[in-house]
Parts: C-alpha cells; sequence; structure tokens
C-alpha cells in the first residue's frame, strides 16, 4: 500500500495550482456552450495541458505522455477550487477517443480539432423506440445508392441533438447478416435535408433529450468510421468510455458536502436539521457508502497504473452503485428540507436553484439510461460472477 | 502509488488461507462450535505461522507487520470462520499494551502461549446489572460480552476510558461462557470481587486506538465471511436445478448475487484503506474506522440475508452450515458499537453532533 504520489508530482501539483490562481476570472458559465468566453477558455485549458492533455498536437490536443496520476492531480485542484474544467459532451467524451482507435487520418485530421476546441458540437443516435436494453436490434437502415447512404429510421434520447452540428450515428446496413454483425457507424451533418427533430420533454420538465427522424436522409459514403458492419465494436469501445463517467465519486462527495451545508444551515421549528439523530445517521449512512466508492475508484486508478492488479469486478460496478447513489444523495437533501424541498422553479423558497430536486430526477434518468441497473446486474453476474445468460426465447411466429 | 496488495502480503494470505482450508475445514469448526473440542490446536498452528506475532515488534519476537497485514488476515478468518483469539490477542492487545509502552507480555503474546482478552463493553455502553467500580487497585463489578472465554489475562475498559489488566486465575473472578449466536468466537462475562488490577493506562487515546483496530478487525472479518458466502451462493445456484434449468440462469437469482457482488467488492478497497490509514494517516484514522465498521455491518448483513436465499431451503439447514457465516456476521455487526451508534461517533468526530 502506497497512497503518495512522490515529489515531482507535488511540483506538478503546484504548476496546475499557479495556473488556476492566475487564470480563474478568466472561467466562463458552464452554462454557456458556444460563447467567446467558453471557447477562449476551452484553448487556454488545452494550450495548458489541462484539457485533451493526450490527444496528439497535429489534432489539436497538448499532446503529453499518458500519466494518469498527473490526469488525476489536475482533477483534483480544479475539483477543490471548483474551477470549470473546460467542455464535456459526447464529441469530446465518447467520439473523439473511438476516432483515436478506429478513425482513419482524414477523419482525424478533419473532427479531432475542432471538436476539442468546441467549435464543432456531436450528438448520438444510438438508442430507438424498439432498441433500447437490446441496442443491437436497431432498425435505422442505411442502404447505399451510388455514392450515398441513404438513411430511413428513428432515434431517441439524443441529448443535444438540437444545437449539435454532428450526429455518429449507428444505422443497420447488412439487414442479412446477424444483428451485431449489421450495423455500420456513420457521421453526418444535422442540417441535412431530411432530418427532423422534435423536443422530447423529460420529468425533470426540460429538454434534455430529442427524438430524431431521418426520412431519406442522404450522407456521402465515405462518412463512416470502420468498415460495413463493424460500427457495433465501435459503439461498445464508446459505451465503455460513457459508463465509467456517468457518476464520478468526486462530484458524489461534492454533492454530499452540500446536504451537510444544508443540514447545518437549515432549520425546522427552530432545530437545526444536523440535530436530527434520524437524519443525521441518514447523512451517515450515505457518507460511508460514497467512500467505499472513492475508495474503489481509488483501486482502479491504481490498476491502470500496476497492470498486474485484478480489478474487473471493481469496474464492473462503478455504474450501476454510482447512479444509485447520487440518487439517494439528492434525494436526501429533498427529505430534510422536508415541504421546502418540493420547491422547484421559480418559487421564491427554492434552495439551490432547484438543483436538489433537477438532479433527483436526472439522476432516475442515469439509473435508466447508459444501461439500465438491471442490465448492469445481467453483466456483473455473466461477466464477473460467471453465471449463465438467461436461455433465448423461441420467437412466436 | 500502489493501492492494493504487495507480493509479501498475497503470500501471507496464501498461507493463512491455504492452513485453514486444511486444518481448519468446516468440520473441524463444527467440533469446535458444539464443544466436542476447543480452539487450542487452531491457535497453536496461527502461532506457527506466526500470527499473533504480527503487530509485535521484532525486540519481543514479533515480525513487527502493519495493520494491513491484520486486516488480510481476519478477511482470511472470516472466509473460513475460524474459531480464534485473533481479534483479541493478536491485535486489539497488542495495539493497546504498546500505545501503553507495556512491554512485558508481549513476547509471551507472540507466541502464542499468552491469550489476552478484551473486556469493553463497559466502557462503549454500560448495561443494566453490569458496570465496572476501581477502587485503589481492585477492580469490582462485572463485565458482559468479554472477547474470547479461553484468555489467560485481560484487558478492562472502565467508563472513563482507562485500562486494567488482570489475570484469568486472579483471587475474586469469576467467568462464565455466555451463549450466543456465534458459537466459533465464545464470549463470556467477568464478575470481579475486588479483584487486583494493573493499570495500564489512563489515556482514553490508547483506549480508543485499541477501539479503532478492534473495530477494523470486525470489518474485515466480516468481509471475508460474506466473501464465502456469495461464493458459495455463486456455486450452489451453478448446480442447483429447478424448472429443468441451473438456478444460476434465472434473473432474479443473477441479481441477488450481482447486487451481493456490487455492494461487497466496494468493502475491499474500503477494509484494506482502513488498514492503511490506521498506521498512516492519523488526522482520518478514527473517521474511517468507524464508517468501515458501520458499512460493513450493514453490507454484511445484507449479504448474509441474501446468500442464504439463494440456497432456498439448504440455507436454512444446519446440514450445509452455512448458518456458521450468517451469525459471524451477525455478531460482528454487534459488537464494539453497532452501525447506528457508530455512525453517531463519526458524525461527532466531524462536529456534526455535539
Amino acid at each position: 500500500m502506497d497512497l503518495s504520489f512522490g515529489s515531482e508530482y507535488e511540483v506538478f501539483r503546484e504548476e496546475v495550482r499557479d495556473f488556476i490562481h492566475q487564470h480563474k476570472d478568466k472561467q466562463p458559465n458552464p452554462a454557456e456552450m458556444r460563447s467567446e468566453k467558453t471557447l477562449a477558455w476551452q484553448k487556454l485549458l488545452i494550450d495548458h495541458g489541462y484539457h485533451s492533455r493526450t490527444i496528439p498536437k497535429k489534432y489539436g490536443g497538448y499532446g503529453a505522455e499518458p500519466d494518469i496520476i498527473k490526469s488525476r492531480i489536475i482533477a483534483e485542484e480544479f475539483s477543490a477550487e471548483q474551477i470549470n474544467t473546460g467542455l464535456s459532451g459526447q464529441g469530446i467524451s465518447m467520439l473523439t477517443p473511438v476516432l483515436l482507435e478506429m478513425g482513419n487520418e482524414e477523419q482525424k485530421q478533419q473532427f479531432i480539432k475542432p471538436t476539442i476546441h468546441g467549435e464543432l458540437l456531436w450528438c448520438q443516435g444510438y438508442s430507438e423506440p424498439g432498441a433500447g436494453s437490446d441496442l443491437a436490434s436497431l432498425t435505422t437502415k442505411a442502404e447505399l445508392d451510388g455514392d450515398e447512404w441513404v438513411i430511413n429510421g428513428q432515434k431517441i434520447w439524443t441529448s443535444t441533438a438540437h444545437i449539435a452540428d454532428w450526429i455518429f450515428c449507428l444505422v443497420r446496413t447488412e439487414p442479412d447478416a446477424p444483428k451485431h454483425q449489421g450495423i455500420s457507424f456513420l457521421l453526418f451533418r444535422m442540417d441535412t435535408p431530411g432530418i427532423e427533430i422534435r423536443p422530447l420533454i423529460d420529468m425533470t420538465g426540460k429538454r434534455n433529450f430529442n427524438e430524431v427522424f431521418f426520412t431519406d436522409v442522404r450522407v456521402p459514403k465515405d462518412q463512416i468510421v470502420g468498415k460495413r458492419g463493424q460500427g457495433w465494436l465501435v459503439a461498445n469501445a464508446i459505451l465503455g468510455h460513457e459508463r465509467g463517467s456517468l457518476a464520478p465519486p468526486d462530484v458524489a462527495d461534492a454533492r454530499l458536502n452540500g446536504v451537510v451545508d444544508l443540514m447545518r444551515t437549515e432549520t425546522i421549528g427552530g432545530e437545526k436539521l444536523m440535530d436530527n439523530p434520524v437524519y443525521r445517521d441518514r447523512l451517515m449512512q450515505l457518507q460511508g457508502r460514497a467512500m467505499a466508492l472513492r475508495l474503489n475508484d481509488m483501486r482502479l486508478l491504481s490498476a491502470r497504473i500496476n497492470k498486474n492488479q485484478d480489478v474487473k469486478l471493481a469496474a464492473m460496478i462503478v455504474k450501476l452503485m454510482g447512479t444509485e447513489l447520487r440518487h439517494e444523495i439528492e434525494g436526501l437533501a429533498i427529505d430534510v428540507m422536508g415541504e421546502i424541498g418540493l420547491s422547484y422553479e421559480d418559487n421564491p423558497y427554492v434552495r439551490d436553484k432547484g438543483s436538489w430536486q433537477f438532479q433527483y430526477m436526472f439522476y432516475l434518468g442515469l439509473i435508466i439510461g447508459g444501461g439500465t441497473s438491471q442490465i448492469q446486474k445481467n453483466i456483473i453476474s455473466e461477466r464477473g460472477l460467471d453465471m449463465p445468460k438467461e436461455p433465448k426465447v423461441a420467437k412466436s411466429s | 502509488m500502489e493501492f492494493g496488495l504487495s507480493q509479501e502480503q498475497i503470500l501471507l494470505q496464501d498461507s493463512v488461507n491455504k492452513f485453514l482450508g486444511d486444518q481448519v475445514p468446516l468440520a473441524k469448526v463444527r467440533q469446535i462450535a458444539t464443544g466436542e473440542d476447543n480452539d487450542s490446536a487452531v491457535w497453536k498452528g496461527l502461532a506457527e505461522l506466526g500470527i499473533p506475532s504480527l503487530l509485535i515488534p521484532e525486540a519481543q519476537g514479533g515480525v513487527d507487520l502493519g495493520t494491513v497485514d491484520a486486516v488480510i488476515v481476519a478477511e482470511c478468518l472470516g472466509y473460513h470462520v475460524t474459531p480464534s483469539a485473533f481479534i483479541s490477542s493478536a491485535v486489539m492487545a497488542p495495539v493497546a499494551l504498546m500505545a501503553a509502552g507495556k512491554d512485558d507480555t508481549l513476547a509471551a503474546i507472540a507466541d502464542g502461549n499468552h491469550r489476552v482478552g478484551i473486556a469493553f463493553g463497559e466502557a462503549i455502553g454500560a448495561r443494566r446489572d453490569a458496570g465496572i467500580l476501581v477502587d485503589g487497585t481492585t477492580l469490582s463489578g462485572k463485565c458482559l460480552f468479554v472477547l474470547d472465554a479461553n484468555a489467560d489475562a485481560y484487558l478492562i475498559a472502565t467508563p472513563e476510558k482507562s485500562l486494567y489488566r488482570v489475570r484469568a486465575d486472579a483471587k475474586g473472578l469469576e467467568r462464565n461462557i455466555l451463549t450466543t449466536i456465534d458459537k466459533t468466537r465464545p464470549n463470556c462475562e467477568l464478575i470481579l470481587d475486588k479483584v487486583e488490577g494493573e493499570l495500564i493506562s489512563d489515556d482514553p487515546e490508547v483506549y480508543l486506538q485499541t477501539l479503532d483496530a478492534g473495530r477494523i478487525i470486525l470489518a474485515a472479518d466480516t468481509l471475508g465471511a460474506a466473501q464465502s458466502m456469495l461464493d458459495q451462493a455463486v456455486a450452489y445456484a451453478k448446480q442447483r436445478e429447478q424448472f429443468n434449468r441451473v438456478i444460476a440462469s434465472f434473473q432474479a437469482v443473477k441479481h441477488m448475487c450481482a447486487e451481493m457482488a456490487a455492494n461487497l467488492e466496494p468493502c475491499r478497497s474500503m477494509v484494506w484503506f482502513a488498514g492503511h490509514a490506521f498506521d498512516e494517516l492519523p488526522d482520518k484514522k478514527r473517521l474511517i474506522a468507524c464508517h468501515t465498521k458501520a458499512h460493513l455491518s450493514e453490507v454484511g448483513k445484507f449479504i448474509a440475508k441474501t446468500a442464504t436465499e439463494v440456497h432456498g431451503g439448504m440455507g436454512f439447514t444446519d446440514l450445509v452450515g452455512l448458518h456458521y457465516w450468517f451469525k459471524r456476521i451477525g455478531a460482528n455487526r454487534q459488537l464494539l458499537g453497532t452501525p447506528e451508534l457508530v455512525r453517531d461517533e463519526a458524525a461527532r468526530i466531524q462536529g456534526f453532533a455535539a
């Protein structure tokens, strides 16, 4: 057990701190995705290696060697000072790693730089009304007509579709192949004729997602990542990136500290919420669970440095446990506030801009999205505990 | 940075597991639990592996290892529901005696020839009919649920959190075994009538440090016991057939097992870290020890129930013997502070409660 990072890393930590103190006045409001201030901040972060750190210089990144500890230190310092860590989104966190791994040189040159600099916004076309947990059964089809794919079908749960410039999309190109081998991964512009976007309002009252309809959408033949029929491999590479990032332990800790602040400042009937032993016990239970998950994450970090460590199961449980924990942390804040906890949107008594109610509902969405908790349990039992798959039911005609 | 076990620690784990698997199988545990045999041969075997001497300095004949090593051993003992004096004689007593600078019996403890039991119940919270009064150097009263009914001496904590040592054969000391659900590690009561005691320390910090260590070891024991229950449940589900299928192919059963694994896996990091923090992070160790004890108690309770259910009716029988693990986990939950009590301490440590 050696949990120190070593003295050479402490020098690096000082550099990060200096950067933060020198530049923190320049950080933009996180809600602005396309403002000049946002793009300038993004460029500043990349130029100093605090974003897109390991992406090669020729594709617009900082070009550093991968160093997990340095990445960890950057995350710790930015989180400690609550500094804007730059843009995320599906183009940056999901498409870029896949292009680096599976894209051709032309695609890397064309897309990565503007994507990481926030000039090109993407959305993800995966789920369909009939293809949720069983994503590989998707039916949106693309047929080759001369030099173009002609796409027809529908996608759902497409966040940022209404503001995205491009989409990365799974379509069925080989209708006669087994379902996992008939899918291709296409890239196309969202202003292509034949695309219709309808907002999907969810339980939070916000437009976090959309439905996207394709009617004879024509896309140049070469806008495919990987070969025809390899789309499922590409998609799985991306889903791996998504699952780990849905419920980061640092954010869970920050939210838990938010509940502590609430409980120390709010009163009911003159009594501080923190003085209620039942509320306090619930807080302590969640703090213990959050501690266990944070330490699990530390073990995963260690395994990326020390390749001999077996952490297969520890990695598989992160999405399930992390999203369920976040939902409960947000729910505790609501419970301890009593009727005030009901407040939402423009209610003058709302606390923390309604974020507790919003996140409580939003995290129920994340428990379901990105592979439901039940799908996670199938994965854990089948791949982690080596239990057999449910027998297939013959399709009735 | 390396968050994991060293090669030496993996070797330690393997050698303890091998000894317990070969020499202390469930049949042996049963003999001890039913009173046909006692745990002295097991303790002697563990002493040959150096287990009672783990934390003791080399000058006193120990091997001077750290709390992470003790945690690993506790995990193995829990996995095999081994009857032993490990928590009291190999961990809590050495921690207390070393913190208090009382080296006189450490060599004998390291050899396994001198077992020291732990009587902390009256400091954690004295019950009706119990309590300890000190008059000069004599102790009178009653201690309940004392760890190790077969010890040669006991460390008794008073309500003021002072530690006294009494000999098991001291004049005026009566010792009665208390039947509990967990027959792998018998508890006793001590009834004291003006028993001569030796003040080991009147510094509450010595008591608290010893308590922290004990809580971490109980958590580690639960980690091992729960892992064994999960392993047994998965193995059983893979061979038990109903409706012409192994029951491991039913999602209802798979999800029970996945929930157990998902809850247990982070506990491994937590327990290891608690051991590390005990030695290396003085500012944080008490909070971490409290959370680890409470969290493992909760996860252990869930797994004890769920793993039994996966076994169906067989899980409920003495024949399969799963109940030894169920009861071991149940005992670890109640000993040295129940989860609610320990979480209250966690809140106090952070200034959340007066």
